[in-house]
């Protein structure tokens, strides 16, 4: 049994969801391969070989890759592919194009999302914004897998040396191109990695007002920030803030929401945070059903009041 | 429509009237002179209405949908609306409808022609159906009807899955835009803007493509009574698996469905200096 774990990275460095999907093919058990298609991105593979639990690290370095392009990336992975049993990319945004697309190119099933190995073939997965847990069983003999980070830990940067296997990169299919992108660089943590979250919701007003209140207090606590659809939705905040069913998913130690309501699709992308805290002017906010301390106030008060005594 | 736009004001009332006529014939020539113009089709899936919170069965075999409020899933109805705009731009031609399921996935079709597909297909069974058997499903019927762009939802809200349009670009051979939340065509591509990790992604694919939709795409419209009328009477077909070769066995068995574990209930503290005596000192995680 060999597992293939399609990393995710930026040529240089590795993207955090990685090591957590290197930590659901330790459990699943076997060889762990990491594949790194990637364009000048020897650092990545260096990366990827220091990490504990890899035993191989596989870099198709090409300008296919430049851009991580679905649908090069997947034939990359198509073409290596006989010999696992176990294919994971991690469920972010780019995971969740290339998977399926490998899936279906080996005509397998994929399991989207999974939150825990029960054994080599049967795995566990939320269905319905997290509302119920599905334990499916595959019958196909290549497993092709998403695995929600915040479900596992984060395979230790150091302790392996696993060597780096060269493989020739496969030619642009031509079927898409890179034509622009529009990243927002933040000296934050990365939502979905960070052990402290401040969340906004409607309840802030505005963008400016979302701005002036969180920030203060992301910026005591160390916390990324993070918003609820309906903030996003109104134009607050970007679309990468938002945290839910169809956003992120985040399970930090602590989560802070702050005008967010509860709505069914935002607990489902929080709910498995440690620990809690609502802060909200309406008592019968659903948010307090599910927060460790609930805060029945109003925010244009409190947050400050709070960022101040930190 | 937009070629029309540019006559608005030049002529008479009447003779607008003619050569949006006009305009209307070489707009079904495919003419260059009006950009791209694509067929389109558009899956579309039955799903338990998202307000609905399910409930787990007490045999843990599944989740209680009987007697549960049922409607479009949100992400397709968004992809309607996208390819409906794009007919509204004079970029597509027809919007096909398809949905595979039980019969009352009729009503889901019914639902689409309302906010502007043209006709719909149902591919009908009551088999449990996964991503794949749909995709291959779904590659039949493009096969059939050559549309030039697919646009379906990102993922279904009940199986949450965000598979099946990455899969039927795989068995197609074509370029995929996933997480769309802009689409322009032209030039013989689409060129989709994406929402990815850290903001946004701006990516040319070349026609035939797919697209699946995010939630910034657009905000459907509401149906109106005379469209919801008028839906009734266009065109449904009904195909069977089986009349498109499609062998839909499902890959994955459910062993079993379970709730998730539940929080604890918490408790409401009086100020902010309480809260973070709370924080500091009982979870510990300041």
């Amino acid at each position: 049994m060999a597992n293939l774990v399609i990393a995710e990275h930026d040529h240089g460095s590795l993207k955090a969801a990685t090591l957590n999907v290197i930590s659901a093919a330790v459990e699943i058990g076997g060889d762990v391969h990491v594949l790194i298609a990637g364009h000048n991105a020897k650092a990545a593979a260096d990366a990827a070989a220091q990490v504990a639990g890899v035993s191989k690290v596989l870099l198709a370095d090409g300008a296919a890759h430049a851009h991580r392009l679905p649908e090069n990336a997947a034939a990359q992975i198509v073409a290596i592919a006989s010999g696992y049993s176990h294919i994971l990319a991690p469920a972010t945004p780019y995971g969740k194009a290339v998977a399926p697309r490998v899936a279906a190119l080996l005509d397998k099933a994929q399991i989207s999302d999974i939150i825990k190995v029960v054994d080599a073939d049967t795995f566990v997965r939320p269905i319905y914004a997290g509302n119920a847990y599905a334990t499916v069983k595959s019958s196909d003999s290549v497993k092709v897998i998403t695995v929600r980070g915040t479900a596992f830990g984060a395979a230790a940067k150091t302790g392996g040396f696993s060597s780096v296997e060269t493989l020739a990169a496969v030619g642009d299919t031509a079927l898409s191109s890179f034509v622009s992108a529009e990243i927002v660089k933040s000296e934050r943590p990365e939502l979905t990695a960070a052990k402290i979250v401040v969340s906004g919701g409607r309840g802030l007003g505005s963008g400016d007002k979302y701005r002036e209140v969180l920030t203060p207090l992301a910026d005591k606590l160390g916390a990324a920030m993070g918003a609820s659809r309906a903030a996003v939705d109104a134009g607050y905040v970007p679309n990468d803030y938002q945290v839910g069913q169809t956003g992120k998913i985040v399970a930090p130690d602590l989560y802070v929401a702050i005008g967010v309501s509860g709505a069914i699709q935002h607990l489902a992308g929080m709910k498995d945070s440690k620990v809690i805290v609502a802060i909200n002017k309406d008592p019968d906010a659903p948010i307090f059903s599910v927060a460790d301390y609930g805060l029945v106030a109003d925010l244009f008060e409190a947050v400050p009041e709070l960022a101040a005594k930190l | 429509m937009h070629a029309n736009s540019q006559y608005r004001g030049l002529r008479s009332r009447k003779l607008r009237a003619e050569f949006s006529i006009v305009d209307s014939v070489l707009a079904l020539r495919k003419l260059p002179a009006f950009g791209d113009i694509v067929k389109v089709l558009v899956p579309v899936k039955r799903v338990v209405d998202y307000n609905v919170k399910v409930r787990v069965k007490a045999d843990n075999s599944g989740v209680d949908i009987a007697n549960v409020k049922m409607s479009m899933n949100p992400f397709c109805e968004i992809a309607v609306e996208e390819a409906v705009r794009l007919k509204e731009k004079g970029s597509a031609t027809e919007i096909v409808a398809v949905s595979a399921g039980v019969t009352q996935c009729q009503e889901t079709l019914r639902n689409a022609m309302a906010i502007g597909a043209d006709r719909g297909i149902l591919i009908e069974t009551d088999a449990e159906l996964q991503p794949l058997a749909v995709a291959k499903l779904l590659k039949a019927i493009v096969d059939k009807e050559q549309p030039q762009l697919v646009i379906l939802g990102k993922q279904a809200i009940d199986d949450d899955s965000n598979q099946t349009g990455q899969m039927l670009a795989a068995l197609l051979n074509w370029g995929q835009a996933t997480f769309a939340s802009k689409v322009e065509i032209e030039g013989g591509a689409a060129k989709v803007t994406c929402e990815v990790d850290g903001g946004l992604e701006t990516v040319s694919i070349k026609l035939p493509a797919i697209i699946t939709t995010d939630l910034r795409l657009n905000e459907p419209r509401y149906a109106t009574l005379p469209n919801i009328m008028k839906a009734k009477k266009k065109q449904l077909d009904i195909v069977k698996p089986a009349d498109l070769g499609v062998d839909v066995t499902p890959r994955l068995a459910t062993l079993k469905v379970e709730e998730p574990p539940k929080r604890k209930g918490g408790v409401k503290v009086a100020d902010v200096a309480a809260l973070i005596d709370k924080l500091k000192n009982e979870a510990k995680v300041i």
